[in-house]
C-alpha cells in the first residue's frame, strides 16, 4: 500500500535528510542542489515523496494529499490557530531544527513590555509571517486595538518605524540593524512529525513509523528550553533619525534586488549596502531612507503610509488590488525590467488546451472540484471567478508552485519569464492573464509635508525619466 | 440531489416562519407596553468592539467571524455580530448618549461557529436592554418582561434562575490572586466551568470549602437564602457585602411581586461584562434566554459612567419548545370548474372581497396545487351567473351557494365563537 509522505525544502532539508538517513529511510534526490521535487527511497518503492516549503505541508497533509508530512511545529500551529478542526494529528517531536517564535518591539520604541503594550491606546500594527498565531496571541493578552499585517518575511526589518511589533523567529539581534527588544515567547518549534488524520486512524503506516519509532527523541522538556534572549545582551542602540519630512522606499529582497539597484544606479540613484544592517541600504540622496522587504508586502505597507514608494512588480500590485480595490496605493511608474507573463498552467497529460476547457462538462466529470494552486491567491481567485470555473478550491502556496502538479492541484496560476520551466516540469500553459515589469507605487493620495511631496514627485520623475531614456 | 446548504446553517421554513413571526410579535408588543423601543443594529461591527477585557472572553473570540472588508488593506478587522448586547451599547454611545436613560429592544441574528454543525451558526434572538439605572427595580423589570414575554408566547413551564457576577468577582478578588488570574478564573466561570473553578478555590483556601459549597451547591428559591448566606459569607469575605446586599434587594422586590425563581449561582454563564445580577430561562432542558447587569461595559467603551443591564431570548431554542400554534385566520382556496366560462379576472375579483373581509384567499394557479386551506371554494357557471360550492375540507362538507355574501355569511358562523377575522 503506498505511503505518500511530504518533506521541507529549505533550512530543515539537510537535518531532515540526515535523520532519515539514521532511520534507515535512504534517498534519492533529496538534497539542496536536486532540482527534482520528487525524491525517491530504493528500498521503500510504495513510498511517494514530494517536498513543499515547509509552510505547504499542514495544509497538504490536512487535506489529506499526504499521509505524513515533516515540517517545523510552528507552521502547524499556524493553521491550528485559525483552523483548530484540521485533520492534523501531531505525531511527534523530532528534537531538531528548533526555533523560538517572539513577540518582539524594537529596543527604541517605549513599549518595553508586556504591560506597556497593554496600555497602548493607538492600534498595535503587528507584523508577521503568522498571522494566525500573532492574532490568538494578542487576543489572549487582551490587547484591545491591533492591526495584524501579514508579510512574506523580514518581519523583522520593520520596527520600529514601519511597525510597532514583529512576530519574529531567532535571531533578535539579527540582520535588520536595528535590536529588536523580546516581549513574549509565543512557541518553542522543532521539527516535527504529522499525520492526515483519516490515514492515522485507518492506514497502515507502518512501513514508515517502524523505521522512525527508534529514533525518535524523548519527549521534550521545559529545562532543555532555549534561554529567553538576554534582553542586556542586546546592545541598545540609538533610534534611527528620522523626520516627517523623510521619504520612507521600499526595495525588493531576493531575484529582484540586484536589477533594481541597477536600475537606480542608471537612474542615477546610488544604493549602498550597510554592513551593519543589511536590510537599511543607504541612498544618495538626502530625506531618503530605504529598507529591503519582500516584493509581496510592497503594496500593503504603502497604502497603509508604513512606506511612500516602493519598487514591486505589478504583479503584486494587481494581487493586492484585487483582494482591496479601493486600496489608496497605485503604479506611479512602469519600470520595464524583470518581465514576467501571468499564466494559467495545467499538466501536459489533460486536455485542456483553452480555459473554455475548464468549463466543459468533461472537466466537471473528470475534475468535480478544480484544484488551483497559486502564490497569487487574489489573483487566481479573480480568475477562477470571472471563467466561470465553480466549484473550485484554491490552494495557497509559497513558492514552487510547480511542483503541486499534477498530483496535488489542477491549475496554476503562475509566473513565467520564458516557459522553460513549465516545460521541463511536464506543464502547459493554457492562457495569459497579464504581462508584468517591475513598478514603482505609491499612494494614491498625497502624503506628508511639502518637502516629503516634493521629494516623492522628484523620485517619481527621476525613474519616468529613466525609464524612456 | 445533494443539500446544497452550508454546514452549520438552518432554513427557515414556512411553519418556523409562523412560529417566529408569532413570537416576535408578542416580544415587540411586550417589549413596547413596557416603554421600551425597538432599535436595529448593522450586522457588521469592528472586531475591536468585542477585543478588550470585560467583553468577551477569548474563546467565544476564537470563534466569530472575523475579516478583512474589501477596503480592510489597513488590517482592521470587521465580524459578524456575535452578540448583540456590544453592538447595541455602541448604538446609545453613538446616538442616543445625549438623551439620557434608554430602554431598547431589537430582534436580529448572531453569527458564531459552531464545530460540528449541530447547533445553527446563525441564532436569533429578541433582547432587551436598559441604559442609565443602576438599581434593584431594573433587574426586577427586566425579569417581569421576560417572564411577561415567555408566558404569551405560550411557553407552559419555564424556570428563571438567578445568580450574581458581583459576588463572583468579589469572591475572586477576597483571594488576592493576580487580576490576568482572576479575569481568567471568571472567564472559565462565564464559560460554564463552575466545578473546576471552585475545586481550584478550594484547594487555594480551603476555610472557604463550607461556605463556597452552601453558596455553589444549593438553590434557593427566595431571598431568604440569600440572607442566611449573608452573615456566614461577610465575615469570612467582606467584599462580598455589596453584591450580596444588592442581590438580596432584587430578589426580595421579586418575591414581593410573586414572581417565581431559584437562586443558582452555578446559573450564570455567559458574557465577561456581566457585572450583577444575571438571569437565566430554561424550558424543556434547554437553555432558551439569559441577561444580566453590565454596569461597567459602557464606561469601557467610553460612554461615561453609566450602568445597564438586559437580556436576550434565543429565537431558535424557543422555536423548539413552544407548541405550534394553528393560525387563526380562516382561508379559502378557489378555483374555477371550467376556465372557459370562468375569468381569471372574476377569480381575482373574488379573491379580492374575501381578503378585504379579512379573510386568506389563494388563487389556484397553473399545476394542481394540493391545498392547505380549510375551505375550498370552487366557482362555477359563467362569469355573467357564477354560483359556488363552498367546502370545509375538515369535513368535507359541501354547500351551494349562489352569492358571496351568502359564503361571508357561513365563514362567520362557523368561525364565530373562534377567533374571527383578523
Amino acid at each position: 500500500m503506498q505511503v505518500r509522505l511530504a518533506l521541507p525544502k529549505g533550512r530543515l532539508l539537510p537535518s531532515t535528510n540526515a535523520w532519515l538517513g539514521r532511520c534507515g529511510v535512504d534517498l534519492v534526490g533529496y538534497d539542496e542542489r536536486s532540482r527534482s521535487y520528487r525524491p525517491y527511497s530504493r528500498s521503500l518503492p510504495n513510498l511517494f515523496i514530494k517536498t513543499f516549503n515547509e509552510r505547504d505541508i499542514p495544509i497538504q497533509v490536512a487535506i489529506g494529499n499526504y499521509h505524513l508530512g515533516i515540517c517545523g511545529q510552528e507552521w502547524v500551529e499556524e493553521l491550528l490557530a485559525k483552523y483548530p478542526a484540521s485533520a492534523v494529528v501531531k505525531v511527534h517531536d523530532l528534537g531538531y531544527g528548533r526555533r523560538q517564535l517572539y513577540l518582539a518591539s524594537s529596543d527604541s520604541t517605549i513599549i518595553g513590555s508586556i504591560d506597556e503594550l497593554k496600555a497602548t491606546d493607538s492600534p498595535l500594527r503587528i507584523v508577521t509571517e503568522f498571522p494566525n498565531l500573532a492574532e490568538l496571541f494578542v487576543l489572549n493578552l487582551r490587547i484591545r486595538r491591533f492591526r495584524i499585517l501579514p508579510v512574506w518575511g523580514k518581519a523583522e526589518a520593520y520596527p520600529p518605524e514601519n511597525a510597532d511589533l514583529a512576530l519574529v523567529v531567532n535571531g533578535l539581534d539579527s540582520s535588520s540593524g536595528y535590536p529588536l527588544r523580546p516581549l513574549a515567547s509565543v512557541l518553542s518549534s522543532n521539527a516535527w512529525l504529522i499525520a492526515h488524520r483519516a490515514a492515522w486512524e485507518s492506514r497502515d503506516l507502518s512501513m514508515l513509523l517502524d523505521r522512525f519509532m527508534g529514533m525518535l527523541p524523548v519527549p521534550y522538556r521545559d529545562a532543555d528550553a532555549q534561554e529567553f534572549p538576554n534582553i542586556s545582551k542586546v546592545v541598545a542602540r540609538s533610534s534611527p533619525q528620522t523626520t516627517d519630512s523623510d521619504v520612507w522606499l521600499a526595495l525588493p529582497d531576493g531575484h529582484q534586488h540586484d536589477p533594481t539597484v541597477e536600475f537606480l544606479r542608471e537612474a542615477g540613484l546610488q544604493v549602498d549596502e550597510d554592513v551593519d544592517s543589511p536590510t537599511r541600504p543607504r541612498l544618495n540622496l538626502p530625506g531618503m531612507r530605504a529598507k529591503t522587504i519582500r516584493p509581496q508586502d510592497m503594496p500593503i505597507q504603502v497604502a497603509n503610509g508604513n512606506f511612500d514608494l516602493a519598487i514591486t512588480g505589478e504583479d503584486w500590485l494587481h494581487d493586492h488590488l484585487c483582494v482591496f480595490p479601493s486600496s489608496p496605493v497605485q503604479n506611479f511608474v512602469s519600470l520595464g525590467f524583470g518581465k514576467v507573463r501571468i499564466v494559467a498552467v495545467v499538466s501536459k497529460n489533460l486536455p485542456y488546451e483553452t480555459p473554455q476547457d475548464l468549463r466543459s462538462p468533461s472537466r466537471r466529470h473528470n475534475h468535480p472540484v478544480l484544484r488551483i494552486a497559486s502564490e497569487y491567491v487574489n489573483i487566481a481567485d479573480r480568475y477562477a471567478r470571472d471563467n466561470h470555473l465553480s466549484p473550485y478550491r484554491l490552494i495557497p502556496t509559497w513558492g514552487a508552485s510547480e511542483a503541486f502538479l499534477p498530483e496535488d492541484a489542477d491549475l496554476l496560476v503562475e509566473n513565467s519569464q520564458t516557459g522553460r520551466t513549465i516545460a521541463q516540469h511536464g506543464l502547459k500553459i493554457i492562457d495569459t492573464l497579464f504581462e508584468s515589469s517591475a513598478c514603482l507605487i505609491g499612494p494614491v493620495h498625497p502624503r506628508g509635508d511639502e518637502a516629503k511631496r516634493s521629494r516623492i514627485s522628484d523620485i517619481t520623475a527621476l525613474l519616468s525619466k529613466a525609464v524612456t531614456q | 440531489m445533494d443539500n446544497q446548504r452550508c454546514k452549520g446553517s438552518r432554513d427557515l421554513l414556512p411553519t418556523d416562519m409562523t412560529a417566529f413571526r408569532a413570537m416576535e410579535r408578542v416580544f415587540a408588543s411586550t417589549c413596547l407596553r413596557y416603554g421600551y423601543q425597538e432599535v436595529r443594529t448593522p450586522t457588521i461591527e469592528y472586531l475591536h468592539l468585542f477585543t478588550s477585557v470585560g467583553t468577551l472572553t477569548p474563546s467565544m473570540l476564537s470563534k466569530v467571524y472575523s475579516f478583512l472588508d474589501w477596503d480592510g488593506w489597513s488590517g482592521e478587522r470587521v465580524v459578524l455580530r456575535p452578540e448583540a448586547t456590544i453592538p447595541t451599547a455602541r448604538l446609545y454611545i453613538d446616538n442616543l448618549l445625549q438623551g439620557g436613560p434608554a430602554r431598547l429592544f431589537y430582534v436580529e441574528n448572531m453569527f458564531t461557529f459552531e464545530a460540528t454543525g449541530k447547533e445553527s451558526r446563525e441564532r436569533w434572538q429578541f433582547g432587551a436592554e436598559m441604559m442609565g439605572n443602576s438599581s434593584p427595580s431594573a433587574d426586577t423589570e427586566l425579569v417581569l418582561l421576560a417572564r411577561d414575554i415567555l408566558g404569551e408566547i405560550g411557553l407552559q413551564d419555564f424556570t428563571i434562575s438567578l445568580s450574581h457576577a458581583g459576588m463572583i468577582r468579589a469572591l475572586l478578588q477576597e483571594l488576592a490572586l493576580p487580576p490576568s488570574e482572576q479575569s481568567h478564573l471568571f472567564d472559565r466561570i462565564m464559560d460554564g466551568d463552575h466545578a473546576g473553578v471552585i475545586a481550584q478555590l478550594a484547594h487555594i483556601r480551603p476555610d472557604l470549602k463550607e461556605p463556597l459549597s452552601m453558596l455553589f451547591d444549593l438553590k434557593g428559591d427566595s431571598s431568604a437564602f440569600l440572607r442566611n448566606l449573608r452573615s456566614p459569607l461577610v465575615r469570612l469575605l467582606p467584599r462580598i457585602e455589596t453584591s450580596i446586599d444588592d442581590f438580596i434587594a432584587v430578589t426580595r422586590l421579586l418575591t414581593d411581586l410573586g414572581c417565581r425563581y431559584q437562586i443558582d449561582m452555578t446559573s450564570g454563564k455567559g458574557f465577561e461584562y456581566y457585572t450583577g445580577t444575571m438571569l437565566r430561562f430554561d424550558a424543556a432542558g434547554e437553555r432558551v434566554g439569559g441577561g444580566g447587569r453590565y454596569d461597567d461595559l459602557i464606561p469601557l467603551m467610553g460612554g461615561g459612567d453609566i450602568a445597564a443591564c438586559g437580556f436576550a431570548l434565543n429565537a431558535n431554542r424557543l422555536m423548539r419548545v413552544i407548541p405550534c400554534r394553528e393560525a387563526t385566520t380562516p382561508s379559502l382556496f378557489l378555483r374555477a370548474q371550467d376556465q372557459a366560462h370562468i375569468s381569471d379576472r372574476l377569480l381575482f375579483d373574488i379573491a379580492s372581497l374575501l381578503r378585504k373581509a379579512g379573510y386568506v384567499a389563494e388563487i389556484a394557479q397553473g399545476y394542481p396545487q394540493r391545498t392547505r386551506h380549510r375551505w375550498a371554494l370552487l366557482v362555477r357557471g359563467t362569469d355573467d351567473r357564477p354560483s359556488f360550492l363552498l367546502t370545509d375540507q375538515s369535513t368535507a362538507k359541501a354547500t351551494e351557494l349562489g352569492s358571496l355574501s351568502e359564503i361571508l355569511g357561513i365563514l362567520q358562523v362557523v368561525n364565530a365563537g373562534k377567533a374571527g377575522p383578523s
